[in-house]
């Protein structure tokens, strides 16, 4: 198990580099000089030098890039210009908005999907299964910001029950803040909960045609008993896998719910910051999302190893 | 062919892709009013019988807008699974074919575009480029070259394992010629299936990106376009949301169920009733 552990976090390591360099080259190449856009069309080439030299973009490429990432191993993101702050503390308070809207998500499309789940497994074939499978596949086809903009119209504007976009801040108080993520989370998790409830199906369903459940069945076990004492935890697995997979997608999905309720969390940053030019932020926090994407994947291919010892050979 | 008949997710999914990609075909040369005329006038009219799904904030028919829209969503999903597939397709053979240092090679870059969030890079692609549908193709079409490269090259893997290559390769056969007659051809199925799956997924990208400003610029129209117009006007006109919505709905879920259908009826190992 442990050479299997280092042997993957070299790997994460790798990627990781080589994703920060990707990011790195790819910011290079936008058109347009940062320093021109920020002064407008009548600054000075003086001016324009010298805000150069201030956003160090004097300085040759390899230098700049070994700049920013000795900077990130300490925990200094660099700083921004149009925000007038460092990025870390600009990182920091847009994360306590995204990463509870994408625990929020995460937690809905788990509850929702895993019960709905094991339901319509037992229950395969019956009409309440079909009905349950047809509304999974129209689920998994929503758009997630069509669907925000319709709860938007029926909750906010028609009903206005919760606000229709903004974020008051936490330190109004719980619930006002948690009523502001109510909406996007849902938005956010729905078509997700129809693409988890499939798998935990199909899971549970391969799981139950396993040998060791027909042994326990022709032992006189009960069908739900062995359902929910055998088969389950060895159906959790995949549903793990695919958890791990939809954290990905969360976190770019929150790039266009944010969006749409004009939350101040990371993806609005990035896309703000995009638009203003902003390279310091645009590649420190996609960095970050990238390196929580892979840190998490890595999470649960430990979690798979340590549940299956057959997979820590392979490798 | 009698199986197909009995299959209903292919049977409603051919029946509702043929439906979209017939709309979007006599878009071209028949469309109920012209999506570039303004008529102020009948400016944000709900559905009625002149306008069939009502009419926008310039006064544009919904219905002839969802019409030219489905031609441009499709134009783009289609281009983007182009890329995916010229590209992936042949990396996938080349790393089965080779194995060793390629196959390594492939594998681990293909994980590191894993790892990126595609619509956060598909943002960054397309807002460093300029948005524009054309840089929303390439943006999609990077995505989905890993896709079909492990596709192809899993599939391409457990054809080389078969007799019929060892034969192939002691009549004297060399690697491309073998891929071309014999591993190109068991894999097409796996590949037709995977690309209706990318499509559904491209016709959702392009919608996400078009709604946040990065996609189909106008005058151009496409449902991801309409939606971003409609979102400031969903107080006064909800149609003019709910509508390109639905039509996304419908294509993406017709897709979906036709790769089912078609995953079913071409690879009878997989059948099976779930």
């Amino acid at each position: 198990m442990a050479y299997y552990i280092v042997r993957r976090l070299l790997i994460v390591l790798l990627t990781l580099w080589v994703a920060s360099v990707i990011i790195f080259a790819m910011l290079q190449v936008i058109p347009g000089d940062p320093a021109q856009l920020m002064l407008g069309i009548n600054a000075t080439d003086d001016s324009i030098a010298a805000l150069r030299s201030q956003l160090g973009l004097d300085v040759p490429l390899l230098q700049r890039y070994l700049n920013w990432m000795s900077g990130m191993m300490v925990g200094d993101f660099g700083y921004s210009y149009t925000y007038g702050a460092a990025v870390g503390s600009l990182i920091a308070e847009r994360v306590v908005v995204s990463l509870p809207l994408a625990l929020i998500a995460l937690t809905l499309s788990t509850v929702i999907a895993i019960p709905v789940g094991i339901f319509t497994a037992s229950r395969r074939g019956t009409a309440t299964d079909t009905t349950a499978m047809a509304i999974t596949q129209v689920g998994i086809a929503i758009p997630n910001f069509w669907f925000a903009i319709l709860l938007v119209y029926i909750f906010a504007i028609s009903f206005r029950l919760v606000p229709a976009g903004g974020f008051p801040g936490w330190d109004t108080g719980l619930w006002p803040a948690l009523k502001s993520l109510l909406l996007p989370a849902i938005a956010l998790a729905l078509p997700q909960a129809a693409i988890l409830s499939r798998v935990t199906r199909s899971a549970l369903l391969d799981t139950m045609a396993e040998d060791y459940i027909r042994t326990a069945r022709a032992k006189g076990l009960t069908a739900q008993h062995v359902l929910w004492h055998h088969a389950l935890r060895n159906a959790l697995i995949p549903v793990l896998t695919i958890l791990g997979l939809q954290f990905a997608f969360l976190l770019a999905g929150t790039i266009i719910i944010e969006n749409v309720f004009y939350l101040p969390g990371l993806g609005r940053l990035v896309f703000q910051s995009i638009q203003r030019l902003d390279l310091m932020v645009v590649q420190s926090v996609v960095v970050l999302l990238v390196a929580s994407v892979i840190l998490i994947n890595f999470l649960v291919d430990l979690a798979y190893a340590w549940a299956d010892p057959r997979l820590r050979r392979e490798g | 062919m009698k199986n197909a008949l009995r299959n209903k997710n292919f049977l409603v999914g051919i029946f509702l892709t043929g439906f979209i990609l017939a709309i979007a075909l006599i878009s071209f040369v028949w469309t109920p009013f012209d999506t570039t005329k303004l008529i102020i006038a009948d400016r944000l009219k709900a559905p009625n019988l002149t306008y069939l799904l009502g009419t926008d904030h310039f006064g544009r028919d919904i219905f002839s807008m969802v019409m030219v829209g489905a031609r441009n969503s499709i134009a783009v999903a289609f281009f983007a699974v182009g890329i995916g597939i010229l590209i992936g397709v042949p990396l996938g053979c080349w790393a089965a074919a080779k194995r060793g240092f390629v196959d390594e090679l492939l594998m681990r870059s293909s994980d590191i575009i894993f790892a990126f969030p595609a619509l956060l890079s598909a943002v960054m692609i397309t807002a460093i480029f300029g948005p524009s549908a054309t840089n929303a193709i390439i943006a999609i079409g990077i995505f989905n070259i890993p896709v079909f490269a492990r596709v192809a090259r899993g599939a391409a893997l457990s054809i080389w394992s078969r007799e019929y290559i060892l034969a192939a390769r002691a009549s004297g056969k060399g690697a491309v010629r073998i891929t071309r007659e014999h591993i190109l051809p068991n894999i097409t199925n796996i590949l037709v299936v995977q690309g209706t799956i990318q499509f559904s997924l491209g016709i959702l990208a392009e919608a996400g990106l078009s709604y946040v400003g990065l996609g189909t610029q106008p005058p151009d129209v496409s449902w991801g376009r309409m939606l971003n117009e409609a979102q400031t006007m969903m107080s006064i006109a909800p149609h003019m949301a709910i509508i390109p919505g639905v039509a996304i709905i419908v294509t993406v879920l017709g897709l979906n169920l036709l790769g089912d259908g078609l995953r079913d009826l071409l690879d009878p190992r997989l059948q099976r009733e779930r």
